[in-house]
């Protein structure tokens, strides 16, 4: 330390020395980040376990240390340093070595065809998810939940954000995916006398599962169309209280319907919901989400949301336009039901009640409202929050929705509100500007 | 002489007991431009939107090209061709200066959902074909460099023109226009009546003009009607109307003898 006086000069060449070693990292593409990313990944597979070891900790850990720093605040920093070594600098160097290169191969790939890119791009992540998450099956499941999340988050963010309707029925739609699928798997594969009739070879489970999926999302459709059509009529509270409503009917008629065993639930699902299936359901539903709110029929949402008599004599169809809303969110939140029943391999009514409405409303509104960007944000923020402050056990519910509090209070919208995902422009290549070095 | 392309007739229409607007009858042939003035209150904006089907007319009918168009939705009437523009400014706030315009072409739009959830080739060239139209209209009202503004941070003028570009995408065959000068400055007056009659000029259409301000009514205008209490008390050249003492009682009072 240079005394009192030199400080203010330090301080700002520190500052400007930091800027000079942050500069490079504006020129990564994406693809560079997921190059960095995956040689932390390989690298904590590779040497996770010994340098855990070495630094007293019993096993890696799990979710970047949270658990550990809360159960045992003595081994802080520990698990920092493990975070660092594993993580932090690998990712660091490995990103900025490979600028030039990351930056050549997407731009070579960017003369594909966009699907080609987008497709290189996914494999490369969902690479790193899977070596990230091999590591312990806890990681596996909190994955699986994660994603399933976001797709709950996103298609209720269809309705709520794009379309500016409180609807509070989604776990009321992801009931009806969950159970209609359940009944479709376990029925059909595993338990014969749930649907009376013989059970199929399981062999051919995973190939109808997706259809099973795609039934519980119709289901839930259908079940949008007891929101959809008094969204004609009335909307803000009242609508709200209405779909509220829907949301308990669904839940006691679950109760009380003994052909799925009330509320003992159903148990017993095939366990074909792992990470690739997971995974690819939810690219495809942010992929179809995403197309149609950037579409000029999806905008259609927002101008009934923004002034719907507007909308109308702008030859919008109004109806037509909330009905798809409502509907095409259901059926996401659906197919998310079902694929979260196959996850848990469990599913009773009280899974689908008030609090797992909060947790979804709370992360579409930390996310941002209008946002895929933001749905996934607030889904991933929130839900790994959650298990990350797990021991703290019911401080959790202070911490949490203290956090919502505060993201309301500076960012009334949520945090990254009306933005649109522009996948061409979030893949291209970033080289170096013209006139620079 | 054709028959008019839009024929209002005995038009009456009630809000509780008040009568809004009372045995009202119009016929604007394709291409003319015709004036609705009267004191506030006198009933212009209620036939606004009773012609575009926001109410439905307790008497009367309504006819387009022949069609009777009263008790058809709102969105229907407007995609036969009827377009407007709101007293007070109903631009969608979150959405920017291209979205209002591409998505006022929504009637036009011949791909179907599932090719907007997937994005097929056949949406995505459509999409390009609706940004260019939109492009140009923007080029025309002079607004192309806030194509990508949010609406919510324009100034009034320039919201106005967005309005107006919103109203001409629909592709209308007749335009109602409702005071399209309120709040604007003298220099945003003249700006905004040569984008009307380019409007008229260039795209062949009918319009439908409510407006306070004398000077563009009796500028644009070939006939004009007046509108008190909900009846129409005078029509004619704007010369007649200027001369009619009716009119004149209607707006400043009569004149009592002491």
């Amino acid at each position: 330390m240079g005394g009192e006086r030199g400080n203010g000069a330090n301080s700002e060449r520190g500052r400007s020395r930091f800027r000079n070693l942050w500069k490079p990292y504006s020129r990564v593409p994406l693809l560079g980040w997921f190059f960095g990313a995956l040689v932390a990944v390989t690298l904590e597979r590779l040497a996770g376990t010994p340098l855990a070891q070495f630094l007293g900790l019993q096993k890696i850990p799990v979710l970047f240390g949270f658990s550990v720093m809360l159960k045992n605040p003595v081994l802080i920093p520990n698990v920092i340093l493990y975070t660092l070594i594993i993580y932090g600098v690998p990712t660091a160097v490995a990103t900025r070595l490979c600028i030039p290169l990351a930056n050549g191969i997407a731009a070579s790939l960017f003369r594909f065809p966009m699907a080609v890119t987008a497709a290189a791009h996914l494999a490369l992540l969902y690479a790193i998810l899977h070596v990230w998450a091999e590591i312990s099956d806890y990681r596996v499941l909190v994955l699986r939940l994660t994603l399933i999340a976001v797709m709950l988050t996103l298609s209720l963010n269809v309705i709520n954000g794009y379309m500016g309707e409180f609807s509070c029925s989604h776990p009321g739609f992801m009931a009806l995916g969950a159970y209609c699928a359940s009944v479709l798997t376990i029925g059909l594969f595993v338990n014969a006398q749930l649907l009376g009739t013989a059970s199929l070879p399981a062999a051919l489970g995973p190939f109808l599962f997706p259809v099973a999926l795609i039934l519980g999302g119709l289901v839930a459709s259908f079940g949008a169309l007891f929101v959809a059509i008094p969204s004609f009529r009335t909307r803000g509270d009242y609508l709200a209280i209405i779909s509220l409503a829907f949301l308990f009917i669904v839940k006691s008629l679950i109760e009380n319907l003994e052909f799925v065993r009330g509320p003992r639930g159903l148990s017993g699902q095939p366990d074909w919901a792992d990470l690739p299936t997971v995974f690819l359901w939810t690219v495809l539903c942010v992929w179809s989400i995403n197309n149609f709110v950037r579409s000029t029929i999806g905008k259609a949402l927002n101008a009934v949301r923004d002034n719907e008599m507007a909308a109308d004599a702008m030859t919008v169809d109004t109806r037509r336009t909330k009905m798809v809303a409502f509907l095409f969110g259901a059926f996401w939140a659906g197919v998310a039901g079902g694929l979260f029943a196959h996850v848990m391999r469990y599913v009773n009514p009280g899974n689908f009640g008030i609090q797992n409405l909060a947790e979804v409303l709370a992360m579409v509104y930390f996310g941002g409202l209008n946002s895929v960007y933001g749905s996934i944000v607030g889904a991933v923020s929130i839900s790994l929050l959650g298990e990350a402050l797990r021991p703290l056990e019911i401080f959790k519910w202070i911490i949490i929705p203290l956090l919502l509090i505060l993201v309301m209070i500076f960012r009334p919208t949520g945090l990254i509100a009306f933005r649109d995902l522009d996948v061409a422009n979030l893949l291209k290549p970033k080289p170096k500007p013209d006139g620079e070095g | 002489m054709t028959s008019p392309f839009l024929q209002v007739r005995n038009m009456s229409h009630d809000f509780g007991g008040l009568r809004a607007v009372r045995d009202y009858n119009l016929e604007i042939g394709s291409g003319q431009i015709r004036g609705l003035i009267g004191p506030n209150g006198a009933g212009k904006t209620t036939v606004f939107n009773l012609i575009t089907g926001i109410y439905k007319p307790g008497h009367g009918e309504i006819f387009l090209d022949g069609r009777k168009i009263d008790g058809l939705p709102p969105h229907r009437i407007a995609s036969l061709g009827v377009s407007r523009t709101f007293q007070n400014l109903l631009l969608w706030r979150h959405m920017t200066v291209i979205e209002h315009v591409k998505l006022a072409h929504y009637s036009k739009i011949r791909y179907g959902l599932f090719a907007a959830f997937i994005g097929t080739p056949g949406h995505n060239r459509e999409e390009a074909e609706i940004e260019e139209k939109a492009v140009r209209l923007l080029d025309m009202m002079g607004i192309r460099h806030l194509a990508d503004q949010v609406v919510l941070n324009l100034p009034y003028g320039a919201q106005r023109r967005v309005e107006m570009a919103r109203a001409l995408a629909t592709e209308p065959r007749i335009l109602l226009l409702d005071e399209p000068t309120a709040g604007m400055n003298p220099e945003e007056l003249v700006q905004i009546m040569e984008i009307i009659r380019r409007a008229h000029k260039e795209l062949g259409l009918a319009i439908l003009l409510i407006e306070h301000r004398m000077k563009v009514v009796m500028e644009l205008c070939e006939r004009i009607q007046t509108l008190d209490f909900g009846a129409v008390i005078a029509e004619g050249t704007p010369e007649e109307i200027q001369n009619n003492p009716r009119v004149i009682d209607a707006y400043l009072g009569k004149e009592r003898a002491i």
